[in-house]
């Protein structure tokens, strides 16, 4: 085939891929600008758009609130992950001994655990300790959920990239572990911290497993929990429920846009856990 | 401490004993003792127990809920269920990431927009995946059955019919991820030298033969890594089918998860509950190690 069908062909097979992928969430668009008691098809874009759809369901979603909690669980638990995560990978991946090997089988085995499998003792675990509807449950959980995934990257990255000179020349110059760890290791950890950062943002941002189980609370509901009260209190007014969804995933979309690079290259590096 | 490991690494070449440095992992230890391990054996007793989820009474009873989770037709369901969404998702996953990954390595207009749409449902939760693909196989003003009546066929209630929502739920969640699967399998590609095709060329060989023979094979650690993260993601599968179908009608499309979900909070039967999870944690665990060891054994001999 000559050179320039073929690019055209592909080009012309791309788009129809393109179109297919787009049809939902162009339903969803169609959905969330109709008034309530327009019942045209949704593949028709409406002549009067109904833009008090996304106000509406701002409010009555409590939407805000929702975003504040989101926000908030995520921020923390992030960090949490980066800093609890880094430190305990540097030893795993540097000293060979026969506890540390055995600690970071235990790691990599729980990545496979399904975390809901022991849904009814943790639920017991989190009433017991009184940290049921708290934020702070949520990003605990979501710590524990995660460590083995970014122990299992930042021990990769460790082994792969950073020189080991670097370290015995610093030690020689009598700095202790401490100070090898945070002033010379973890500076270099820059790029495998920012894939971890993404992966953990998106995973613990969309959570929805913990969030109903722990956070049925209005006033510590996360973005995924009041969407899905929402739908359940307007399975009638599904364009109400279409703005709200378009609300509830815009963040994730902007970023993704804007740092799209750092998110394909994070998400393959650690889509392990998904 | 500090003057002891200093010590040692000076001495290097004459020790034997290293420092484990233990004390820079036991944050994580904890963090994963007390929500993951501890959770986890504690399961395990109340299997054995009738307890209802709240109250301070309950009893041992052996392994009354081992013979009824075996008894029971649904426990069945359910789990043909999880493997349908493992399996199902895993293999169209890997088809179709392969084939965009395939189309994405070659020159053409609009490249770049066609992967950030295909990857962007990576990054939106699948409970809200869940619920736009609602609108679309709702029976009631859902798209697709627009499309039905203008062509002069009937509705048809998907969502609400088991032999076919199942299929609806494996579609979603392929959908959804299967813009990782394809970066992946990019990467991959993009790896290979393009000699040997020039080579395989030369000597005549086919387009499927230079794919059997050198694509494939040289792709196998992309698709061991696939094959996993996918089996492992798809048989935990929660969210997007509660918002598609809540685990209904009845339990027709329960995965382990929603079921257990279902059994704890909606019928306080937390003793059964756990028996779900420990057949659950028997089941996921089986079936993704013997996932990786199976494509790891491959890649060696490939």
């Amino acid at each position: 085939m000559h050179p320039i069908v073929k690019k055209r062909l592909f080009t012309i097979i791309a788009l129809l891929i393109v179109a297919l992928h787009i049809l939902p969430f162009y339903i969803l668009v169609t959905t969330s600008l109709k008034a309530r008691g327009n019942f045209s098809s949704k593949w028709i874009f409406p002549r009067d758009i109904s833009w008090e759809n996304f106000t509406l369901a701002w409010q009555q979603a409590n939407l805000g609130h929702a975003l504040l909690n989101t926000t908030i669980i995520t921020f923390f638990a992030a960090l949490l992950l980066i800093f609890i995560g880094s430190l305990a990978a540097y030893p795993l991946a540097r000293r060979q001994t026969k506890l540390n090997k055995w600690m970071y089988m235990l790691f990599i085995a729980i990545m496979v655990v399904p975390p809901l499998a022991a849904l009814v003792p943790l639920y017991q675990l989190v009433v017991n300790i009184g940290l049921m509807n708290t934020h702070l449950v949520a990003i605990l959980n979501n710590v524990a959920a995660y460590l083995p995934l970014t122990i299992f990257l930042y021990a990769g990255f460790i082994r792969s990239t950073i020189p080991k000179s670097l370290e015995d020349a610093a030690r020689i110059d009598g700095a202790s572990t401490a100070t090898i760890f945070f002033r010379i290791i973890f500076p270099l950890l820059k790029p495998v911290t920012a894939s971890i950062l993404i992966i953990s943002c998106v995973f613990i941002w969309n959570d929805y497993q913990f969030a109903i189980f722990f956070l049925q609370d209005k006033d510590v509901q996360t973005m995924t929990v009041a969407l899905s009260s929402f739908f359940g209190e307007n399975a009638n007014n599904l364009n109400l429920v279409g703005a709200a969804a378009i609300i509830a995933m815009l963040p994730m979309v902007v970023l993704f846009l804007f740092l799209q690079k750092y998110f394909i290259k994070g998400l393959a590096s650690g889509s392990v856990k998904e | 401490m500090k003057a002891y490991t200093h010590s040692l690494q000076q001495s290097n070449t004459k020790t034997k004993r290293i420092s484990s440095l233990w004390w820079m992992y036991l944050p994580a230890l904890l963090f994963v003792g007390l929500f993951i391990i501890y959770p986890f054996i504690n399961g395990i007793r109340i299997s054995f127990t009738n307890w209802n989820g709240f109250s301070q009474m309950y009893d041992f009873i052996g392994f009354k809920q081992y013979t009824r989770m075996l008894s029971d037709p649904d426990t069945w369901l359910v789990v043909r269920n999880t493997l349908i969404y493992g399996i199902g998702s895993t293999l169209l996953q890997n088809i179709i990431g392969l084939l965009y990954a395939l189309l994405l390595n070659q020159s053409f207009h609009f490249r770049t927009l066609t992967r950030t749409i295909i990857y962007l449902p990576v990054i939106i939760s699948p409970l809200v995946m869940g619920y736009i693909w609602y609108f679309f196989f709702a029976y009631q003003g859902g798209a697709f059955n627009d499309v039905l009546l203008w062509l002069g066929l009937e509705k048809v209630n998907i969502l609400g019919n088991p032999d076919m929502n199942i299929w609806i739920i494996v579609f979603v969640n392929t959908f959804q991820f299967v813009g990782i699967a394809m970066i992946i399998y990019l990467a991959g590609l993009q790896s290979i030298q393009k000699d040997y095709y020039e080579a395989a060329e030369i000597d005549g060989a086919s387009p499927f033969q230079r794919f059997k023979n050198i694509t494939l094979p040289l792709l196998m650690p992309s698709i061991t890594i696939n094959m996993v993260i996918n089996i492992i993601g798809g048989l935990k599968l929660f969210d997007v089918i509660i918002s598609l179908t809540n685990g209904g009608p009845g339990n027709a499309s329960q995965s382990m998860s929603t079921f257990m979900y279902n059994l704890y909070f909606s019928r306080q039967d937390a003793g059964y509950a756990a028996t779900q999870g420990v057949l659950m944690m028997v089941i996921v665990l089986l079936l993704s190690l013997s996932a990786l060891l199976y494509f790891r054994r491959k890649e060696v001999e490939a």
